[in-house]
């Protein structure tokens, strides 16, 4: 099980030697002590590897992630797992801003909560906070889920497309053509699963969730908004 | 960009190395700001002394009998502490505003820093370490301090451009972000008597809050109304005599960080810049909410 000290060996040297390992490898359970609050670790990794930073990140931890699982005991800061396309990232702790933007697959968790614009423009990734999340979450987000087993801040899901956005708690204010939206079975049946694979079945029930989509009321150019331009 | 870094002791014990402390973390946010950097530090205040932190862009010539020639001026004893382009004036502390009024005169090339009877300010031009070093900012004692390391947008990268802005006694600010309603502002304060050296928009960030200060409103309120009356992005860390506050727009992508132990609250443009303090590993660190005032006053 190889360990790797960011202090000693630097940024770089974890990155590249990260991006070595394609395809099959046998190293495949890595250890990053010493992470400080440093940026980019273990962005941009391609293998079925496992990954875990002991401590705090700072911007864009697991970015672009593919294949990888990379789990943080500590919390991330801004952009967690940004543009991450398959893959698991587990933070133990809070996630800065921006945590899973733009992410086309994979499975982001959040333990504790996750600031604002999370999940912003996702496109297919899925997003599992164990707690709350804060203002404009999911602006324009494409396709995926968020599942909030808190509360959700201003403007969540402000010019959605399609995802799907269940959350558990209060959300303070719904964005731009943004509305509630009826719980069918296929919605609580995909949220057990969401629960299961996000560590969160033990703390809250499909049942307990109000599903947000989109009114797709600004998907086409209405006559009737033209004196607002 | 820009990086803020804050202490603010609880623990009278850590006193001796707050300079040390706030130095380091300055360093940690160089590649957050690296055309200029300052520090305003809180050395605690002494029975009837005041403080007058200048600079010059010739202090050999500038600080020459300095000491000599205020003393002659205002007829009270003077004390002259350089620190390279930068000098502490102690003076007694009734006699401020005429040692301030004299230093126009007597040296019309001296800028002054900062004003009051505990903040020191030091700032200029160059990459963290080495205006760290430069000031000998380790080596500093006291309750509180804040730094700055700056990547210039709204004005020229000059000594008076770098943060903290001070524009009233004892008070400091520094900004991460941009102000987009400062002209107007600036206008409106200067209609109210306030002065401004610079073309700054975090200077007038910094004018605002003393002018609501003097107008009674306490340091909680006077933040509180940057978020009606102030237009941009800003996370703003603010100093006084016995008070910390911070306070980011209602957007709030300028980042931020603090932490709170027994010890002492810090705050950070980012966690990197915390990760040596005493007690990290068990601080409650959390990132201060939007639209939202946070201080601490002892």
């Amino acid at each position: 099980m190889p360990s790797f000290d960011l202090g000693a060996h630097g940024l770089r040297a974890l990155n590249s030697t990260l991006h070595a390992l394609k395809g099959q490898t046998n190293e495949t359970q890595w250890d990053v002590v010493n992470p400080r609050g440093s940026h980019a670790i273990a962005a941009g990794v391609d293998a079925l590897v496992d990954i875990t930073v002991h401590g705090s990140t700072g911007y864009y931890c697991a970015g672009m992630n593919k294949q990888a699982t990379i789990r943080i005991k500590g919390s991330a800061g801004p952009g967690v797992a940004e543009n991450m396309m398959s893959g698991t990232v587990i933070v133990d702790g809070d996630a800065s801003q921006y945590a899973g933007a733009t992410g086309r697959g994979g499975l982001l968790v959040i333990k504790g909560n996750a600031s604002s614009r999370c999940g912003i423009s996702m496109k297919g990734i899925d997003i599992v906070v164990h707690g709350s999340i804060g203002h404009m979450s999911a602006f324009m987000a494409q396709s995926g889920n968020m599942v909030v087993l808190g509360d959700a801040g201003d403007a969540l899901g402000d010019s959605l497309y399609e995802a799907r956005l269940f959350v558990r708690g209060k959300v303070k204010s719904l964005g731009a053509d943004c509305i509630e939206k009826e719980m069918r079975a296929e919605h609580l049946e995909l949220l057990e699963d969401l629960l299961r694979r996000g560590e969160a079945d033990a703390k809250a029930k499909p049942e307990e969730f109000r599903r947000y989509g989109s009114a797709r009321q600004l998907y086409n150019f209405n006559i009737d908004n033209a004196d607002a331009y | 960009m820009c990086g803020i870094v804050g202490l603010f002791l609880k623990d009278p014990s850590l006193e001796p190395k707050l300079g040390a402390m706030l130095a380091d973390m300055l360093v940690t946010m160089t590649d957050r700001g690296p055309d200029s950097a300052g520090i305003a530090i809180y050395s605690g205040a002494r029975d009837g002394i005041g403080k007058i932190t200048v600079q010059s862009a010739h202090p050999e010539k500038d600080f020459k009998n300095l000491d000599e020639d205020l003393r002659n001026a205002i007829g009270k004893p003077v004390l002259l502490l350089e620190k390279s382009t930068h000098a502490v004036l102690e003076v007694p502390l009734d006699q401020i505003e005429a040692a301030r009024s004299a230093l126009a005169h007597l040296r019309p090339g001296v800028k002054i820093m900062s004003v009051g009877d505990s903040i020191e300010i030091f700032k200029e031009v160059g990459l963290p370490k080495d205006v760290a070093a430069r000031f000998d900012v380790s080596r500093m004692k006291g309750t509180h301090g804040i730094g700055h390391t700056r990547m210039a947008t709204e004005s020229a990268v000059t000594t008076m451009g770098a943060h903290p802005f001070s524009t009233g006694s004892d008070q400091c600010l520094v900004h991460n972000g941009s102000l987009s309603n400062h002209n107007s502002v600036r206008r409106t304060l200067k209609k109210a008597g306030m002065t401004f050296e610079t073309e700054n928009d975090t200077e007038v960030a910094a004018a605002f809050l003393t002018h609501k200060m003097e107008d009674g409103a306490g340091l909680g309120a006077a933040m509180e109304a940057t978020l009606t009356d102030l237009d941009g992005f800003f996370t703003f860390v603010v100093g006084t005599k016995n008070g910390f506050g911070v306070v980011r727009d209602p957007i709030a992508c300028k980042p931020a960080v603090m932490a709170e132990t027994d010890q002492y609250v810090a705050f950070g443009s980012e966690y990197r810049a915390l990760v040596d303090l005493p007690g990290i590993e068990n601080a409650r660190v959390w990132e201060p909410e939007p639209a939202t005032v946070y201080f601490w006053e002892r």
